[in-house]
């Protein structure tokens, strides 16, 4: 029995080996997509939204043919809400599947984590939803189809102040976590320059589940609301402490709340309170309504502000594609090519076509990509009643 | 000062946990002198069944009462008891005779099984515990604000310690667990049934951390695989401020280590929440090493 065995085993690892070499074979006239994203843990249904998203995009367009005829293939790796996770997701993406762009993370520490290594491998990177500025600062392959921290802690201060009229505020920051650590602090300066005043600057960490203590010192201090620029499942919980200690003041936060647990977890304990998203999916744009049908046929729920912006980021990389296509044939078919030099430039070119994205028509608005790669383009505020979201405003950059 | 009292009575409900957990370590402790590492997991598959126990009765939300809620607490209870007598069963026996270190590896083995079964099982997504007992708030005198929730931990954590206060003390099972405790051998001579007596403490721990599982559902509805690996250590150095092998001890560093947690995120960082608990297992190791309660027992050589 051992010596059968033993005699069995170079014939199985040889099997495996031609399973793996042919698994990752490209296919003729394929271009391999990579996307890694938080498709479990704590910030699950920022991952899922987001494959959704692109999912859809890309199966449109080879339905419709492909770019050029070329199929799109994205391969998609689970980083389960890690941003140690979502490096070795992405250097399995690179390294093992030869992919020639990648699409995510959603959390910016997640993107943070990812970036260099698409930046090093010279393999261009579209975050879908990471509004930290830092992730873009990382390398010129790294691109996002949202807005910016800074332009959301500003709008936050200013609905604040000027249309709440409220002029004390306490921020419950998420000390591990870069989106919410700078988003806290450009709404402090923000809020700070319009006159209001910071009376509780508190902190937790992603994970907790009691906050108690500090929503205690919080209330001590009488803040007339609560900026909260934190993940939903956090937020969620944070809310229901608040009312249960007393503290009935409204929320606000950013686009950290996008997701459909959010009003799950929070019962009725957020009515009143606001937020930031990236679209709102009634606005009756045929080009929205068209995106919001086809995503409910598909998967029976409401596309949230993240599906839309993943649907966005494959959107703006397929237009980049097909803008390669058009100027560089050549290049274009290296793409689906062997890994070698050739396609190494190939990627440096269609990066240079991501980089001068104008004017592109995404659900979430016009994506015209700037010379720091980040987008510039509209937001939109979510009020929150009766377990319901209410579309509040749009703000302009 | 309304400030420092609504502290300590979430310090206190919080600690109540702690101290159900505590209460696991410390008898098996006291019995086998084995540090049982997978007792924070089972506090959270306790946790888990109880939430599925919900799901499958349809208790909580609408049909919200203390009577279904005491049902899924004693299902829980139950499942993680027969979960304790299999562990022991099954991972602890075999290598009881193995030297002290042997059988703290398995413990952390099993520790690290439960946890990739539960991450397998269950999933990594978080799930969120349904409602048993309509919230309510309440106020105490002095103007805090606790739920019905806090109070109904606090509640049922102090009649769970009498109940095991009082099997330890005045009933045969109890005697024969504080002889095996006292000396396992001579216990054995005696005619104690030893193996029983093992496997009835491991059931009980492990029932008394599956309702802690269950109450900490009630107050902070956010489960998770690895839910159990910071109370568990926690718990531990609970069981070590209160004195290891203690039953008071256990209870009352449990209650310390939930009040310190409070004041020291309250008044000091929420960055020192879980470096709190180390500080106090070195102060105790440093200065009292027997623990609050224990007794200084010299190793015999």
């Amino acid at each position: 029995m051992i010596r059968l065995r033993t005699s069995l085993r170079p014939a199985v690892l040889v099997a495996l080996a031609a399973a793996t070499v042919l698994g990752c074979a490209k296919r003729e006239n394929e271009i391999v997509i990579g996307e890694y994203g938080s498709l479990t843990g704590s910030t699950a249904t920022f991952g899922v939204s987001t494959k959704n998203g692109i999912e859809l995009y890309v199966d449109n367009v080879n339905a419709a043919g492909g770019v050029g005829g070329a199929k799109l293939r994205v391969i998609v790796e689970d980083d389960q809400s890690k941003p140690e996770e979502a490096a070795t997701a992405v250097n399995k993406l690179v390294d093992q599947d030869g992919v020639v762009a990648v699409l995510g993370e959603v959390a910016s520490s997640r993107s943070m984590a990812a970036a260099p290594i698409c930046q090093q491998a010279g393999v261009p990177m579209i975050t879908p939803s990471s509004t930290n500025p830092k992730v873009t600062e990382l390398g010129d392959y790294i691109f996002r189809v949202c807005f910016i921290d800074p332009f959301q802690g500003q709008m936050i201060a200013k609905f604040a102040k000027s249309t709440l009229g409220l002029s004390k505020a306490a921020v419950f920051r998420d000390n591990k976590n870069d989106y919410s650590v700078g988003l806290a602090n450009y709404f402090s300066e923000a809020f700070h320059a319009m006159g209001g005043a910071i009376v509780a600057d508190e902190a937790y960490s992603e994970g907790d589940q009691d906050f108690r203590a500090q929503l205690t010192v919080i209330k001590a201090k009488r803040p007339q609301f609560l900026m909260v620029p934190g993940y939903y499942t956090e937020v969620g919980l944070i809310a229901r402490q608040a009312r249960e200690l007393g503290l009935e003041v409204p929320l606000l936060g950013g686009d950290g709340w996008v997701s459909d647990r959010l009003l799950e977890i929070a019962q009725d304990a957020l009515n009143g309170s606001y937020f930031v998203n990236h679209y709102w999916q009634q606005d009756p744009n045929p080009a929205i309504q068209k995106f919001v049908t086809e995503y409910r046929a598909r998967y029976n729920a409401t596309p949230d502000g993240l599906a839309a912006l993943g649907y966005d980021a494959a959107g703006v990389l397929t237009s980049a594609l097909d803008r390669l296509r058009q100027e560089d044939a050549a290049a274009f078919k290296a793409l689906s090519g062997p890994r070698n030099e050739k396609q190494k430039a190939a990627r440096a070119k269609l990066r240079d076509m991501i980089a001068s994205t104008k004017d592109f028509p995404g659900v979430t608005g016009r994506i015209s990509l700037d010379a720091s790669r980040n987008a510039v383009k509209p937001a939109v505020f979510l009020g929150i009643e009766n377990r319901a979201y209410k579309f509040v405003a749009a703000v302009e950059p | 000062m309304q400030e420092l009292f609504q502290q300590l009575a979430n310090g206190i409900a919080w600690g109540s946990i702690y101290a159900l957990i505590a209460l696991g370590y410390t008898m098996v402790y006291g019995i086998l002198r084995l540090i049982n590492f997978a007792h924070g997991d089972v506090y959270m598959v306790g946790a888990f069944t109880a939430y599925y126990l919900a799901l499958w009765t349809g208790a909580g939300g609408a049909n919200a009462s203390p009577f279904t809620a005491l049902l899924v607490l004693l299902g829980a209870m139950l499942v993680c008891a027969a979960l304790g007598i299999v562990i022991e069963l099954f991972a602890y026996r075999p290598v009881r005779r193995s030297s002290r270190l042997t059988a703290l590896i398995t413990a952390i083995g099993v520790s690290l099984f439960l946890e990739n079964v539960g991450l397998r099982v269950f999933g990594a997504d978080p799930k969120f515990f349904p409602q048993l007992i309509a919230p309510r708030r309440v106020e105490l005198p002095g103007g805090v604000l606790v739920t019905n929730h806090q109070i109904t931990v606090v509640v049922v954590s102090i009649l769970l310690m009498i109940a095991l206060t009082l099997f330890v003390q005045r009933t045969r099972t109890g005697k024969a667990m504080r002889a095996v405790s006292f000396n396992r051998d001579a216990a054995s001579l005696m005619g104690i049934p030893v193996n029983r007596i093992i496997t009835i403490t491991f059931a009980i721990g492990s029932a008394l951390a599956a309702a802690a599982g269950v109450l900490v559902g009630l107050t902070n509805p956010k489960i998770e695989p690895l839910m159990g690996i910071m109370p568990g250590i926690k718990a531990f150095v609970a069981a070590v401020l209160g004195g290891i092998g203690s039953i008071p001890g256990a209870v009352i560093g449990g209650l310390l280590m939930g009040v310190s947690e409070y004041l020291v995120v309250g008044y000091i960082s929420s960055t020192y929440r879980d470096g709190i608990a180390f500080v106090i297992l070195i102060l105790v190791l440093l200065i009292k090493p027997a623990g609050l309660l224990g007794r200084n027992v010299a190793e015999k050589v």
